[in-house]
């Protein structure tokens, strides 16, 4: 948006040598903690002639299961104040296609390729979760347990605390690869959840997915979207995913990925504040594709400015009394 | 390493006049952007007073001079009110050019016959200025202030044939009556290139098939990003044995009409 954040100051370039910004999801080494969220940054070819990828700490691809998937019917998407509500229903090509199609380019980036994984049953997570093991060179596997808008699979494993178990370790006895379980937001209270996805193995958690909602067109009287409801996200979630990763970091000892709603530096260490170690930057890519690296670049600046020498003397910075 | 095909750049408004009481002619000057302009392709502008309407809005664009590129608009929602109301020298954010526009006839081929609904003919001056051979634009709208820029068309040579239906200006009717005597009288030779409202695409692509023409259909659809990611902007396109979701942005807006599988649409 602004040319300045876009073309960082060259004393910000050279003040890489004394902040630390590199972080550790697992066993997956990041050179900053600023990523994308998946669904909302493809396959990264699509955006690799408006940014550098790898200025990125990694790139999230969108999720991926076993088969093709064709997608829900149109309208797609709705925006509304400060958000969008989509119900792509995760249209994809499949862990073949994928591979065919995407992996060449993906392979020869020098940052890590997380990928997105789902299925309809713990047997499907497993193999595909087995399949990305067998390809070498992948990142990280995320685990979707937490998309609103398909039927089955998806939400129904993030909103039951036996079943999100049973995935991850499914996933877990799968790959050494490191595991991301992508946490719904549509629970009372997302504590025991992140100590399922813990103990049954994850590395490391994604706070938050989209929330369940919906909109009406009053003149038609019909829904805006062609599954009626969908996910809402963008600006308008960030201080509820804000909240859900500060009880998420209570809970459990591994690192969290905060998301939701960033639109800037700003934002991102809120959510790093909160307890994120490393952050996601979803709707904002669709109107701002500079938005990621305008977000790393004010980071740089804010370290700087605090007199701070590694990213990670953020991470739940937050100063809370004790009650 | 491949030249780019789409950049994001600051653009400055050189002018943003009222073309008619309903219509829009904004001009940006876009030196990065402008040079790459292919017919039927759309720049995607951030109307940054939007504020909490956070996506950009696509629009076809029309013309391309030297370092400049312009669009026609209506006035209809939020977000090109507010571009109405934008000043020279205010600035937008573009990326462009982006899709997959229309297959410029080769010199000695096709001879175009272009079939516009309203602004869709903004989306197709490029294709008449860049074609060989010069053809016939069918233009239809509800009312005269729905017919734009005929006199540009004509300033190429082309035979321009409007159509109102309230018959205010040119023939009443559908734009698809003066096509249809067009082609009646022949098809050797012919190519139908279409931008406008769904329901006329898809009596286009009627017509097209019973005449066996070929033709080229710039469809519009919702759209988000517009680079490819959000899978918002899809339509059905046919596999042979089936059909699925391909996007508007990026493998469209223009498709072949015998591809649209519009027994799949909503």
């Amino acid at each position: 948006m602004k040319s300045e954040a876009r073309n960082p100051k060259p004393e910000v370039a050279n003040a890489t040598r004394e902040v630390n910004l590199s972080v550790q999801i697992g066993g997956m080494r990041m050179q900053n903690p600023v990523t994308v969220a998946s669904g909302t940054f493809g396959y990264g070819v699509e955006y690799a002639q408006l940014l550098d990828l790898n200025q990125l700490g990694a790139v999230v691809v969108k999720g991926i299961r076993l088969g093709p998937v064709r997608g829900n019917p149109t309208p797609r998407t709705v925006e509304v104040a400060s958000g969008l509500i989509n119900a792509i229903g995760l249209q994809g090509p499949g862990v073949d296609g994928f591979i065919k199609k995407y992996w060449p380019f993906l392979k020869e980036l020098k940052v890590p390729t997380i990928i997105n994984i789902w299925g309809t049953t713990v047997e499907e997570y497993a193999e595909v979760a087995r399949r990305f093991d067998e390809l070498g060179g992948v990142g990280a596997l995320e685990l979707n347990v937490s998309c609103p808008n398909i039927k089955e699979g998806g939400a129904q494993f993030g909103t039951d605390c036996k079943l999100l178990s049973q995935v991850v370790s499914a996933c877990r006895k799968a790959t050494r690869l490191p595991l991301i379980t992508k946490m719904s937001p549509n629970v009372v209270s997302i504590a025991p959840y992140a100590k399922a996805a813990e103990e049954g193995g994850s590395d490391a958690l994604a706070v938050t997915n989209s929330y369940p909602a919906m909109a009406i067109d009053i003149e038609t009287r019909r829904p805006r979207l062609a599954n009626i409801t969908g996910g809402l996200t963008g600006p308008c979630i960030k201080p509820i995913a804000i909240k859900l990763v500060w009880e998420a970091a209570k809970a459990v000892k591994i690192p969290i990925i905060g998301m939701g709603g960033i639109q800037n530096s700003a934002d991102a260490i809120e959510f790093m504040m909160a307890g994120a170690t490393a952050v996601a930057v979803g709707t904002a890519n669709f109107y701002e594709p500079q938005t990621a690296l305008q977000v790393l670049a004010g980071l740089r600046d804010f370290l700087q400015r605090q007199g701070l020498t590694d990213v990670r003397q953020l991470v739940g910075s937050v100063r809370v009394e004790k009650v | 390493m491949l030249p780019p095909t789409m950049v994001e750049e600051s653009v400055r408004i050189i002018s943003n006049e009222r073309a008619t009481d309903l219509y829009f002619r904004l001009v940006v000057q876009s030196p990065r952007i402008a040079p790459l302009v292919q017919p039927g392709q759309f720049a995607h502008l951030r109307i940054l007073p939007l504020r909490e309407a956070l996506l950009r809005r696509p629009f076809s664009i029309f013309r391309v001079e030297g370092y400049t590129f312009s669009i026609l608009y209506k006035a209809v929602g939020k977000g090109t009110e507010l571009l109405s109301r934008m000043r020279p020298d205010d600035e937008l954010n573009a990326i462009g050019p982006l899709g997959h526009g229309f297959t410029v006839p080769p010199a000695g081929g096709e001879m175009p016959l272009l079939v516009a609904g309203g602004y869709g003919m903004a989306a197709m001056y490029l294709l008449a200025q860049r074609s060989p051979q010069r053809g016939i634009v069918f233009v239809g709208g509800r009312r005269r202030v729905d017919i734009l820029c005929e006199d540009e068309f004509r300033a190429l040579g082309w035979d321009v044939r409007a159509t109102t239906e309230d018959g205010s200006h040119g023939e009443k009717g559908l734009v698809t009556q003066p096509l249809i005597a067009e082609l009646k009288r022949g098809t050797a030779g012919r190519k139908l290139f279409a931008c406008g409202p769904t329901p006329m695409l898809k009596a286009v692509s009627r017509i097209a098939e019973e005449f066996n023409v070929p033709a080229e259909l710039s469809m519009d659809e919702h759209m988000c990003c517009g680079v490819g990611v959000c899978l918002t902007c899809v339509i059905p396109i046919s596999t042979g044995d089936g059909w699925e979701y391909q996007r508007t942005c990026t493998e469209g807006p223009v498709f072949d009409s015998r591809l649209i599988a519009w027994e799949a649409t909503a």
